[in-house]
């Protein structure tokens, strides 16, 4: 317990802590939302709620707007047109504060301008409970993330010795410790290996299904596919479709708004849905 | 001779400590990483306990050292005994020195210049360490930002104009004022739409500086003889002359700013993810960095006002804690603290004994020792471990 908290009991002033969002209700919600930068609209009219309990993945080509929603979703920036509501909370005016005991954002490229350990940086996941009564979960919340992104080995690693993918699971690890309810992850498999691309979008189900909102920016349909509840596909800072991915990932709409031809299947054993580029033979261009 | 070995070897010993203390925090933790990892977290509190204690310890010595040693020799045990006379009140320890000349000498002269060495230290350090948190950027120092480029100009301008209002305060005050005036420029001009970025202050530092700089070259050009030497000798820096009243007058300020520093530590250990992730942890940014950057400039201006410009401090200091226990700013910037004060009283010492009947300017000698210093540094934790750089 730091001075800060037994300060903030003594005097008896509390934060208000935000109740976790029933499981099946809304956890995020963005109306009308827009962003134009310099006369053009990066994003567009842009609905979306996201539900407790639920895994949405956001996917599209380069440029249509998949970070730029994240973002605005996150309140780094200031949207154009429309509001986004996280918890209740707008994220426009809220203090920082009680948006971070809401949600935690995973960046696509994480920095750190010091030499700080793994343990350092995880346990900066717990800072926005500092001074709460939930500080004191700080150590089992810190270990679960830990186990959870595969990093229980690398506490004691300076940040900046760690490869990328190592990197990417500490900071991965920084945002589970974190504990809010709403989770928004920018390509969060861009930086690992096959194991841990599995490895992380399993621990990101799971948080799913024990009642947190996932939403994660993917490249990868393949992984959309076999992970989220629903996928929602950008084209041109416009969302063009959402719904469950055998669905939504059918080949002519993947093939408009990727410009190249995919082909969508349904794999021989199991029936889940595959997803890939149509090619003929090693190396051959399609037409 | 003696002077020159007097004035060396308290130099050498902090240093030594502090190296040190470096040394075995690091050997402590790889140890405990070998043996097992969740027994680190002790290791890290025994070289953090070993640190402090090592800077009080060199603290209390360099103070005590610093008042005993000068021109007029007044032993170790009479400064210790008179300085706990004067400190422990009414429970009557210690004695005054029986020579009542020694007794004046120490509390009118050498006292304010130890305390004032002290203060001036601990500033430029915790500025230098806060400096660097906000930046995000390890090689930054308060300079950047104008304090002592506006600082100067503020001097020099009072010094050619003949400017005598306050006495021996016009000075200090018009340093303190102009310094604060350039931050304030410097933050104000690169504010755009609510926020501030790194590179943009840092840019507009240099364009303020580089207008500082030449109004310091206008007042030296028209400036008498007199006033140019004033000026000159004002920006190499130096804690001569220094007075309770002086003392008594940066105080408030640095106590603010070294308080306000240890308030932001936390916030600052988040803010090195970068501006976006400190935000999406519940940091308001741009408050954080208008908060530290007016620290910096209160207490930074108040120290150079009446120092003037003494350099590598804040910048050599933070490093050189950071190598002993990490860069977490929940101790770096108290650490950092003490290892300022310590540094800045011993450079002060060799300052005032190293030539006999000579004064040498502490900013040149700071500079001087602190410059390959730095770039041994550099040299040493880049080829060790990736660097922090």
């Amino acid at each position: 317990m730091s001075a800060r908290t037994a300060l903030g009991r003594l005097t008896g002033r509390r934060a208000a802590l935000p109740r976790p969002p029933e499981p099946g209700t809304v956890a995020l919600s963005a109306r009308g939302l827009g962003l134009r930068v310099g006369g053009t609209w990066l994003l567009k009219d842009v609905d979306l709620d996201l539900a407790a309990g639920s895994l949405l993945a956001v996917v599209g080509p380069n440029g249509a707007g998949k970070s730029t929603l994240l973002s605005l979703l996150a309140g780094d920036q200031p949207a154009t047109t429309g509001t986004v509501h996280v918890g209740g909370l707008g994220v426009a005016t809220a203090h920082p504060a009680d948006l971070a005991r809401r949600r935690a954002v995973l960046p696509q490229r994480a920095t750190l301008s010091f030499p700080f350990t793994v343990a350092d940086v995880v346990a900066m996941g717990r800072a926005p409970w500092a001074g709460t009564d939930v500080e004191d979960d700080d150590e089992d919340a810190i270990a679960h993330a830990l186990t959870a992104a595969g990093m229980t080995g690398f506490t004691h690693r300076r940040y900046p010795t760690l490869s990328g993918g190592e990197q990417a699971r500490a900071s991965f690890a920084r945002v589970l410790a974190q504990g809010a309810s709403v989770l928004l992850l920018d390509e969060p498999t861009a930086a690992l290996d096959l194991r841990h691309q599995e490895q992380l979008m399993r621990t990101a189900r799971d948080c799913a299904d024990r009642g947190q909102a996932v939403l994660a920016v993917l490249h990868d349909l393949q992984l959309a596919a076999a992970y989220a509840d629903e996928i929602a596909v950008l084209h041109a800072g416009r969302l063009v479709e959402r719904g469950e991915p055998g669905t939504v990932l059918t080949e002519p709409l993947l093939e408009e708004v990727y410009r190249l031809p995919i082909e969508v299947y349904r794999h021989p054993v199991t029936g889940a849905v595959m997803v890939g580029p149509r090619r003929h033979g090693k190396g051959t261009p399609t037409p | 001779m003696t002077a020159l070995e007097t004035g060396t070897h308290p130099k050498s010993a902090p240093a030594a400590t502090e190296n040190a203390a470096g040394t075995s925090a690091g050997k402590a933790t790889e140890k405990a990483t070998e043996k097992a990892r969740e027994k680190a977290a002790p290791a890290g509190l025994t070289a953090r306990v070993a640190l402090f204690t090592a800077l009080g310890t060199a603290l209390v010595l360099v103070g005590l050292g610093s008042a005993a040693l000068g021109q007029y020799g007044i032993g170790f045990g009479d400064v210790a005994d008179s300085v706990l006379h004067r400190l422990s009140g009414p429970l009557g320890l210690g004695h005054p020195i029986g020579d009542p000349f020694a007794e004046s000498t120490l509390w009118q002269i050498r006292m304010p210049r130890v305390v004032m060495s002290l203060l001036v230290g601990a500033v430029l350090a915790t500025a230098g360490a806060l400096m660097q948190g906000v930046f995000g950027n390890p090689l930054a120092e308060p300079g950047v930002v104008g304090v002592s480029a506006g600082a100067a100009l503020g001097a020099a301008f009072v010094i050619v104009a003949g400017i005598d209002v306050l006495g021996g305060f016009t000075v200090p005050a018009a340093a303190f004022l102009a310094g604060l005036v350039a931050v304030l420029l410097v933050y104000l001009l690169s504010r755009a739409g609510g926020r501030t970025e790194v590179v943009t202050l840092v840019l507009t530092g240099i364009a303020v500086n580089a207008v500082a700089g030449a109004g310091l070259a206008f007042c030296m050009f028209f400036g008498s003889q007199t006033a140019r030497d004033q000026i000159v000798f004002w920006q190499l820096g130096s804690l001569n002359g220094s007075r309770w009243a002086y003392a008594g007058s940066v105080a408030p300020f640095a106590v603010i700013g070294l308080l306000g520093a240890c308030l932001l530590a936390r916030r600052l250990d988040l803010l090195s993810l970068g501006d976006r992730s400190a935000r999406h942890l519940g940091v308001n940014v741009e408050r954080l960095r208008v908060t530290a950057i007016v620290l910096i400039a209160v207490m930074v201006a108040a120290a150079v006002a009446f120092s003037g410009i003494i350099g590598f401090i804040g910048l050599v200091v933070p490093h050189l804690v950071r190598m002993a226990v990490g860069p977490g700013h929940r101790v770096l910037i108290p650490a950092s603290m003490l290892g300022g004060a310590v540094l800045l009283a011993t450079a002060d010492v060799v300052a005032r004994t190293a030539i006999a009947y000579a004064d040498l300017p502490i900013g040149m000698l700071t500079a001087l020792v602190g410059g390959p210093f730095f770039f041994w540094l550099l040299r040493t934790t880049r080829a060790r471990a990736g660097g922090w750089l």
